[in-house]
């Protein structure tokens, strides 16, 4: 499954790193960031309830960019 | 500017007006060095709360990192040195401060302008209630419901006018300012823009499946496919930011310990230490990070602007490279609209000849029965025909009038045993035979678009070396369309496998760094547009199945638009590369200059914050390309 989340970065390298957090979050099989549209496309592993696995995800990247958001 | 960057800007001017007005008045000893000090915090408080924050995640080396390190370092060498000179680094963090405030503006400013001229979205659809306009969400909109467009408002979903006739305007779709008469019966897309007069559409797909939203994803997903010079990018910041930080703790270390141990000199610790952290002001890779991505987008958006839709910047960065373009003949560089050219009797008047053609061919809508019926031009009184056969790669056998009409290509002649004369003419040769005899041919067409041969022509200018055409059409047809366009090579007959052979062909040709691009309309040619480097599909204003196959879609059926592509994709790249080499040979001097303390912090700063902003300024050239 696939979703679409609204994010808030201010910075093209800052989107780097939450797209590899995204990535290495237990949960998720793929992630992409948008910088430019300031998206983030995430692909849940099979079974996987999106909206635990988010905030998980939200907690990974803030610990690498405090300023980012993610809207849930 | 959003809240943050206001909150960030009133920091700014409080800052610079403290550091003017301190420079004023004659404060010594511990109280300047608090003054001082309040003003640094309040410019770079967030700055070092994120480096602390970053320490404690055990994610060091980050830029917050290395202008805390250097700020900080600045300070206490001050403070050590006793020289009570705290400018430089307040300065430092001001000037940074400045530039990833501009960096920020710029960056959101171009992503809104960009956004805006995709901005095809229809807010909701007037749908009529009781006698009354409702203005709903067009998600809630069911398919075969009745929506109203009135004179200025967006086509939300696709379907067909059921009354009212309008001129719509589809720049912003296609780029094409010339509006566009829609009337009753019309099929109508999504995203046009409603001129003149009132519409009352019948929906013929949910919104999510209307063409407006499929434009949409694609083009919002299209940064997520990255480039190579993305990848090059991201991967550089990662290994080039610990790469920095670990020199410059050896520019500060080293050179003393040498100095000490084996030149007999003083250590000069503040010195190496000062060159090391003004090292780490010029090492911020911002410049690279942000403008390499910021190009792309703006290509990308300047070209969907022009109705060319890219679907990632990787396609963009292939198309750059294109050098041999393949084209499908038949919807690409001809109209696919055949029309009679020739009516070659036998015995049979002319008008006879197509009436009967037409009569025989009424049942079909294949491209070549309409253009008989069009040809014929009065209307078709079917109960004069019966017993229709239609054999499939052959032609069609009926009755009409009492007489057998056989009528089809030279294999459906072969076929029934009936002798039949060739053609000279160029064209497709439908033949007739009338109650076993021979009736005569009719020659039919295609007509070639007006911009096909200066399409070619453009291509050829924008730096593509060899231009091919595939069709299955007949070699004589294939010849002289060739011929007319300066085409250099023609493979004709072909079936559709065949042209992915072909494809294949000539893809194993090609120099290793050249790439190939199919354009096709995209209907029958999905195989062959995966299979090229690059797929272009045109004319694909409601065609789902060609923005699905392409990886470049043009909305327009105008073939000047694949040169146009080209050349978007050429200078877009053009300014990524122009980043890259400037950045980097800026940092790199600059980095060298440090080295050797000709550099100052000072010096340091403004290479930073300026390097950033002419990159940024540059990567939004990229947008500008209605011109090209």
């Amino acid at each position: 499954m696939k979703k679409t989340y609204k994010i808030e970065v201010d910075c093209a390298n800052c989107a780097n790193l939450m797209e590899e957090a995204a990535r290495k979050t237990a949960g998720v099989a793929g992630a992409t960031v948008n910088f430019m549209t300031q998206k983030m496309i995430v692909e849940f592993e099979e079974g996987q309830e999106p909206g635990q696995v988010m905030q998980t995800v939200l907690k990974a990247c803030k610990k690498v960019e405090p300023d980012c958001g993610i809207e849930l | 500017m959003n809240k943050k960057q206001k909150k960030m800007l009133i920091r700014i001017i409080i800052a610079a007006v403290m550091l003017i007005v301190l420079h004023f008045i004659p404060v010594t000893g511990i109280l300047r060095l608090v003054l001082y000090l309040a003003v640094y915090l309040i410019i770079g408080y967030d700055i070092l709360r994120k480096a602390g924050k970053g320490i404690k995640n055990r994610r060091v080396f980050d830029e917050n990192f290395l202008m805390a390190v250097a700020t900080v370092g600045a300070f206490v060498l001050a403070v050590y040195s006793k020289s009570g000179d705290y400018n430089e680094a307040i300065a430092v963090m001001l000037f940074y401060q400045i530039g990833e405030l501009f960096q920020s503006y710029a960056v959101g400013k171009s992503r809104k302008n960009i956004s805006a001229l995709m901005d095809i979205r229809p807010d909701y659809a007037n749908v009529e209630q009781d006698g009354r306009l409702k203005q709903v969400d067009p998600d809630e909109v069911e398919i075969g419901s009745t929506v109203v467009v009135q004179p200025g408002e967006k086509v939300p979903i696709d379907g067909i006018v059921t009354e009212g006739n309008a001129a719509l305007n589809t720049s912003a779709l296609t780029g094409e300012s010339l509006p566009r008469d829609v009337q009753t019966g019309d099929e109508i897309i999504s995203g046009c823009i409603n001129m003149s007069g009132l519409l009352k559409i019948r929906t013929t797909k949910e919104f999510g499946e209307s063409t407006v939203s499929k434009i949409l994803e694609l083009v919002e997903n299209s940064s997520s496919r990255k480039s190579r010079s993305e990848e090059f990018i991201s991967k550089f910041a990662r290994v080039y930011t610990p790469a920095v930080c670990y020199s410059a703790l050896a520019l500060a270390v080293l050179p003393p310990i040498v100095r000490m141990l084996f030149l007999g000199l003083a250590p000069a610790w503040g010195d190496w230490i000062y060159r090391a952290l003004t090292f780490l002001v010029i090492s911020c890779p911002c410049a690279l990070v942000i403008s390499i991505p910021l190009s792309f987008f703006a290509g990308i958006g300047g070209a969907s602007k022009e109705g060319i839709l890219i679907k990632g910047s990787n396609y963009l960065e292939t198309l750059s490279h294109v050098k041999c373009v393949v084209f499908d003949k038949t919807g690409t560089l001809t109209q696919g609209v055949f029309e009679v050219t020739g009516v070659h009797h036998n015995e049979m008047e002319n008008e006879r000849l197509l009436e009967y053609a037409a009569l025989a061919e009424c049942a079909s809508s294949h491209p070549i029965s309409k253009s008989l019926q069009k040809a014929y031009g009065k209307e078709i009184d079917r109960s004069r025909v019966e017993d229709i056969e239609e054999i499939s790669g052959y032609g069609i056998v009926a009755k009409a009038d009492g007489n057998t009409i056989a009528i089809g290509n030279d294999r459906l002649m072969q076929k029934l045993e009936i002798p039949y004369q060739d053609c000279h003419s160029v064209g497709t040769i439908v033949h007739m035979a009338i109650n076993g005899e021979y009736a005569g041919h009719i020659v039919i067409s295609d007509i070639e678009k007006p911009h096909s041969w200066e399409a070619i022509a453009q291509l050829k200018k924008a730096g593509v070396e060899k231009t091919v055409m595939l069709t299955g059409d007949a070699k004589r047809v294939a010849d002289q369309v060739a011929a007319s366009m300066k085409i250099d090579e023609v493979y004709s007959e072909l079936l559709p496998g065949d042209k992915v052979a072909k494809v294949e062909e000539l893809l194993e040709e090609k120099k290793e760094k050249e790439r190939l691009a199919f354009v096709g309309d995209g209907i029958n040619d999905a195989p062959v547009l995966t299979r090229a480097d690059i797929g272009i599909a045109m004319g694909a204003m409601g065609s789902d199945a060609a923005i699905e196959a392409a990886d470049v879609v043009l909305m327009d059926d105008d073939p000047m638009q694949i040169a146009k592509a080209i050349k978007i994709s050429r200078k877009c790249i053009d300014i990524v590369y122009q980043n890259i080499v400037f950045a980097l040979v800026i940092k790199f001097a600059c980095l060298g200059l440090g080295a050797l303390g000709i550099a100052n912090m000072w010096f340091a700063i403004f290479a930073d914050v300026g390097v950033m902003i002419l990159a940024v300024l540059n990567a939004i050239r990229a947008l500008r390309v209605h011109n090209l």
